[in-house]
């Protein structure tokens, strides 16, 4: 008991570490890394300062936020429609949401630009004559890449939800004569809420943590995780450790209150049950 | 008469629900597919890229890139493994042990890391188990010019904490159904608790390491930071030969070809996996009668 005590307060050393690490070395007054010059908060100012990494900000949040909105309404609807489904189609979907999931994104990103390449290179040609401008890759085809991905994810979650919803309370409203628009929108919603707004922040973190996909299809545009990259394989400044610490802390608030969501939600419904 | 009128209203609302997944799922993923599918039976163009043509060249190179295949082949499983037995007593504390005030909060710490930055953790280990990290740590006890970083040592310490936090939750899930009242008539039966945790908890729980298994497995196999950034491309999986074949070398359908192999092996591992669940819930229902 106390051996067991002792690994899991070692694992969560083992867990946390590397994160303290960077969050501390965000604060090192010199250039290297593990080289510790003193207290200074000088980082966080280069790096706010740096056009570069405001840029790769801005796209970052951009691409997370167009995502979560886009796959968590899609999502829905898709969840909402397959429940009306059984039967050939029904397995065909099931079948793709998988698929989406478990194929590893480097071979999605792989897929995704060789498909993009090969349709702006049939349609190019044509549009360029007709508009005057050339598709290219860039922060579009990773939206695009990304929604793929969480619609299945958002899918999934929100049909957890409504498999666990009360059907009487949807019987209930049909009853006292509201129109199936008013059912949704009075009852299903609400209680599908708390589900789709967790499926958007994982479909937010996902898209604004995500290097591998946006690695290939990002074209010339530079995401906040490809600035990062970059500047790892170039050898780090401390920038990257106040960036990255700044990065680290939205994450952990975005995960907090994805958690709260949930709780509430379950606290809610087994205080109307007891 | 109004009755298929509304079917056929129901019908259209249906597919309006539907219809925007399906475009995204038709131009995305279908169609991407199968470019890759057709690439992978064509040839690299002389500039790079794909120029039609039906060959089996692609696949009958593959070992070419037998060292990553042979790479991924033998660290992906290693790992998960290695991460499987590492998350077990932590799922178990979690499960049975802990507080139960403290039971989700502790969960959630675990499973918190997974979804921040995984360059950042990994860079994090670089610096860790470079060598201003824990090798020259060990020099000052005597223990000089131990190289971690760049090997596949690092490469599995980096596996086990990068997913660690996706292997307890499963195991966790699946330790907390466990009827307590079976712990009690093992031991009523004089069962000593080793014996009952052999004979009963494991057992029972195995759906959940298979569940975990098979989620980092999945990953594990088609990642490409964790052997770049800990195995510095001595240590290389297929995933980074992709990233070569496609950025770099632009030989597509040989890389059309890769992919699609790494599909087919993860696809037969979930195929055992599934087979593996079923046999063990059709064994305990027969155990049950």
């Amino acid at each position: 008991m106390k051996a067991m005590r002792l690994y899991v307060g070692f694992i969560y050393v083992f867990l946390y570490a590397p994160i303290a690490l960077i969050i501390i070395y965000s604060f090192n007054s010199g250039r290297y890394a593990m080289d510790w010059q003193g207290f200074s908060t000088e980082w966080y100012g280069k790096a706010l300062a740096n056009p570069l990494i405001v840029e790769a900000l801005v796209t970052s949040v951009i691409i997370a936020g167009v995502t979560a909105l886009i796959s968590s309404v899609i999502g829905t609807l898709a969840a909402l429609g397959l429940q009306r489904v059984s039967g050939f189609w029904r397995n065909v979907f099931d079948g793709l949401i998988y698929i989406a999931i478990m194929v590893p994104s480097v071979v999605i990103g792989i897929a995704t630009l060789v498909a993009f390449v090969t349709l702006f290179e049939v349609i190019n040609p044509f549009v360029e004559t007709v508009l005057a401008f050339r598709f290219q890759m860039g922060m579009w085809t990773v939206i695009a890449a990304h929604v793929l991905f969480n619609i299945a994810v958002v899918c999934l979650i929100v049909r957890a939800r409504l498999a666990g919803m009360d059907r009487s309370l949807v019987e209930a409203s049909e009853d006292l004569y509201a129109t199936p628009l008013g059912t949704f929108r009075q009852v299903v919603l609400p209680l599908l809420l708390p589900g789709i707004i967790a499926g958007a922040l994982l479909a937010f973190t996902f898209s604004f943590e995500d290097f591998v996909i946006a690695f290939f299809v990002a074209g010339s545009d530079i995401t906040l995780p490809i600035y990062v990259y970059s500047s790892i394989r170039r050898g780090v400044t401390p920038e990257i450790n106040a960036i990255g610490t700044i990065v680290l802390m939205t994450s952990f608030a975005l995960l907090i209150i994805a958690q709260f969501i949930m709780r509430d939600r379950t606290r809610r419904r087994t205080s109307a049950g007891g | 008469m109004s009755g298929s009128v509304s079917s056929q209203r129901s019908g259209l609302v249906t597919a309006a629900l539907i219809a925007p997944a399906a475009v995204f799922f038709f131009f995305l993923l279908i169609l991407p597919l199968i470019v890759i599918i057709v690439y992978s039976f064509g040839e690299r163009a002389p500039a790079g890229g794909y120029s039609p043509a039906f060959t089996f060249e692609n696949y009958l190179n593959l070992p070419a890139r037998g060292k990553a295949i042979l790479n991924t082949l033998t660290l992906a499983p290693l790992a998960t493994l290695l991460t499987a037995v590492a998350a077990y007593p932590i799922a178990y504390f979690l499960a049975v042990k802990a507080d139960p005030r403290w039971r989700l909060a502790l969960l959630v710490l675990v499973m918190a890391p997974f979804w921040t930055s995984q360059l950042l953790r990994y860079y994090a280990w670089i610096l860790i188990l470079g060598a201003k990290g824990i090798p020259s740590w060990l020099a000052v006890i005597g223990i000089p010019d131990l190289r971690i970083i760049n090997t596949p040592w690092a490469v599995l310490i980096g596996a086990v904490y990068g997913f660690l936090p996706l292997m307890v939750p499963p195991i966790y899930v699946s330790l907390e159904k466990l009827d307590k009242r079976l712990l009690e008539a093992s031991a009523d039966l004089g069962a000593t608790p080793w014996r009952s945790f052999l004979q009963v908890t494991l057992p029972m729980s195995l759906p959940g390491v298979a569940t975990g298994s098979m989620l980092v497995f999945i990953l594990l196999m088609g990642d490409y930071i964790l052997p770049q950034f800990l195995g510095g491309g001595k240590v290389f999986f297929i995933g980074n030969a992709l990233v070569d074949l496609f950025l770099q070398s632009r030989n597509w359908p040989f890389g059309a070809a890769l992919s699609l192999s790494l599909c087919a092996i993860m696809f037969v591992a979930i195929f055992l996996y599934m087979r593996f669940v079923l046999r063990q819930s059709n064994l305990r229902q027969e155990a049950v009668v």
